[in-house]
């Protein structure tokens, strides 16, 4: 019991960082460009967070936190909005390949965090941000009630931010009319188009709110999962393909994202939790074949989604592909 | 009525697309472009850490040419860099998102380093050279074959699965390194005393073999997609799968072939990385080339002496980026800016390559 209880405490922050990538991902591919940008766009956010409190935290007198805590997400969600103008303007204005635009976006994201990086680290190889305590505040009363308290509301007001705004995307996409031309330029472009909707408008918006989004992911890794750690490592980036990975496993529904990104979680601490929890050893070699399971179990999804051929459950049509009115 | 719409709707500038371009303007776009690039670098050098940005470019310029083991080094790196880019050029051609490059080369090095491994010192050496190579390329055809034969079934969104396959590759070996350091912190050079599966010394280089296949390969390939009916094929599929049908191509069968030969060539490298370079297999030994030779592969439009062009302008940002590290205490990291910048400015250069922009005027267009 206490292992699935550690196991859940580990896996439901985990699962929150690529919740962010995720959804911000889903917003960006809804309105058809894939983004393989999102490991840069999560460094670029986690590192303005860090960074700006960091900064805030050393040279104010007197830091207040709440304060903060604002002043990270505020800075995270500009620093990945960047990061998504520049491929938004490179792919839909100059109608560069997304593929490949998003990918030196990921070499640009990552070398922007690590190279300043280097620079707060000053020599060491860690440092830390105190703000974090802030982030990891727990629910007061309610977390202390027993297993259930601690497994539900034991973690910091990101976690069910993410909740909170994964059903809010759902709401968005599928009840109003601005969700409804978003999802139809995904589809088809020209289509929309005819239909009056301004596609460059909705794809730069759509595509610079879900860098922003999925940016609160890195800033949820650094300043709460990794306790307010900037350490120069390749972590972030991983998550950032995981986090791709987990909107197809969505099949690019938001509400989706809360459990299949808990699932991932779980699956990611499996290597730790599950040999204790069956009372079994596993050998060193073993640990790295069971974190393979994510994204066996993501192609697994891929592949019966593409057999199946459900229609709702389909990437949109036009993802990957850009869009020019005069070559209808 | 009419005219008062076209006075309404005429927008200030408009973008045709061009029928082609000659190739003095395209040079010259893509000069511009490298230029104007190199000039935002150079202001992000100077606000950033205040140093002259001609000087630091000078000592970048170092990096690859102030000795010849430097260069010799850098063409090492450019070797690898630029098989994977001639690995990706016919999958790319056909609009085959092929990202796995990574997992294919990983694959290709683990069934090398496995063979040397396991049968280094059993085999005579050149059945252990064959049995090597033979041994990587299946591994790779195996990690390309898998998304090609999803997507000529059933349409199975390859980007999203090779790039899932990297991290399924990446976990092999990381397995497979555990087993074989059994106790020790590293796995350390593979066959260290008897160097079974080592390539041969050539000119004082082990890589020297790996810079002949790549020239070989490199003409190769432009000959296979230029002038071989399966180039043909491979064009016709990546413009139009449709027509391709009605041409009366066998579209499955050519993604499949096309992905077999595409990873078998990644996973070539991997062989050539493990006989002729590291000597050993890490989760690293790809190094995200895979990645990058993408980017090679796409900007040079499949012509592989272009690719060879694109290879070593990153390999150069790449080494110089380690010379500036050293000479004025930044990090390494810079480089990754300093190409980012390049790479998206080369990127949005193809736009005023592919487009024109007409202003408004009174007269009909004007060329």
């Amino acid at each position: 019991m206490d292992t699935l209880v550690a196991w859940i405490l580990r896996a439901i922050p985990f699962g929150t960082i690529i919740m962010y990538g995720a959804m911000g991902e889903i917003i960006t591919e809804k309105s058809g460009n894939l983004n393989l940008g999102v490991p840069g766009i999560m460094y670029l956010g986690g590192f303005a967070g860090f960074a700006s409190a960091y900064i805030y935290e050393n040279t104010a007198a007197n830091p207040n936190m709440a304060l903060c805590v604002v002043l990270a997400l505020v800075c995270t969600f500009l620093a990945s909005m960047a990061g998504g103008l520049i491929y938004s303007f490179l792919t839909i204005s100059l109608r560069a390949n997304q593929n490949v635009t998003g990918l030196a976006l990921t070499t640009f994201g990552m070398g922007v965090a690590n190279f300043f990086g280097v620079y707060i680290l000053n020599g060491s190889t860690a440092t830390q941000s105190l703000v974090y305590k802030t982030f990891q505040t727990k629910i007061p009363v309610l977390s202390r009630m027993g297993v259930i308290g601690q497994t539900v509301f034991g973690y910091g007001f990101m976690v069910y931010a993410a909740i909170a705004l994964a059903i809010a995307l759902h709401i968005f996409l599928n009840r109003t009319r601005t969700g409804l031309n978003l999802r139809a330029i995904g589809e088809n472009p020209a289509t929309a188009d005819a239909d009056g909707i301004s596609v460059t408008r909705y794809k730069y918006l759509a595509t610079c709110l879900g860098a922003g989004i999925s940016g609160l992911g890195g800033l949820y890794y650094v300043l709460d999962y990794n306790q307010g750690i900037w350490a120069t490592t390749g972590q972030i980036e991983a998550l950032g393909w995981l986090a791709v990975a987990l909107v197809i496993f969505t099949t690019w529904k938001p509400l989706g994202a809360i459990w299949g990104s808990y699932l991932f979680g779980m699956l990611y601490w499996l290597y730790q939790f599950l040999p204790t929890l069956l009372g079994v050893s596993v050998p060193g070699y073993m640990t790295d074949l069971i974190q393979m399971v994510p994204y066996v179990v993501t192609i697994i999804v891929l592949v019966v989604t593409s057999l199946r051929k459900k229609r709702e459950n389909q990437p949109p049509a036009s993802l990957g592909l850009a869009y020019f009115r005069e070559e209808r | 009525m009419s005219e008062n719409r076209k006075a309404l709707h005429e927008p200030l500038i408009r973008i045709v697309k061009r029928d082609g371009i000659s190739f003095r303007k395209k040079a010259l776009i893509r000069a511009a472009s490298i230029v104007l690039a190199l000039v935002a670098d150079a202001l992000f050098i100077y606000f950033v850490t205040g140093l002259n940005p001609l000087s630091v470019y000078a000592v970048m310029f170092n990096g690859t040419f102030s000795t010849t083991m430097r260069f010799m080094w850098a063409m090492r790196d450019l070797a690898s860099l630029l098989l994977i880019g001639i690995a990706l050029a016919p999958a790319f051609k056909m609009r085959f998102w092929n990202v796995g490059a990574e997992g294919q080369v990983l694959m290709g090095a683990l069934a090398t380093a496995a063979v040397m491994v396991y049968y280094g010192g059993k085999l005579p050496n050149w059945l252990l050279y064959a049995v090597m190579l033979i041994a990587s390329l299946f591994a790779g055809a195996l990690w390309g074959f898998i998304p090609a034969w999803f997507k000529a079934h059933f349409s199975t969104n390859e980007t999203l699965f090779t790039l899932m396959m990297n991290y399924v590759a990446i976990q092999i070996v990381a397995c497979c390194v555990n087993i074989w350091r059994g106790q020790a912190s590293g796995l350390g050079k593979l066959n260290m005393k008897s160097k079974a599966g080592w390539f041969p010394q050539i000119g004082g280089h082990r890589f020297m073999i790996n810079l002949i296949v790549v020239v070989v390969l490199m003409f190769a390939m432009y000959a296979y997609l230029r002038y071989s009916k399966h180039g043909y094929e491979i064009a016709v599929v990546g413009e139009s799968e449709n027509t391709a049908r009605y041409a009366g191509i066998n579209v499955g069968k050519v993604i499949v072939r096309t992905m077999i030969i595409s990873g078998a060539l990644c996973g070539l490298t991997g062989f050539l990385i493990v006989g002729g370079r590291d000597q050993t297999i890490s989760t690293n030994t790809a190094g995200g080339d895979g990645f990058t030779a993408i980017i090679v592969a796409w900007l040079s439009k499949f012509n592989t002496f272009y690719m060879a062009l694109i290879s070593f302008l990153l390999i150069f940002l790449r080494k110089g980026a380690a010379e500036i590290a050293s000479a004025y205490n930044l990090n390494d990291f810079a480089s990754d800016i300093i190409a980012g910048v390049i790479l998206f400015f080369i990127l949005g250069s193809e736009f005023f390559i592919n487009y024109r922009i007409l202003r408004r005027s009174g007269t009909k267009e004007v060329r």
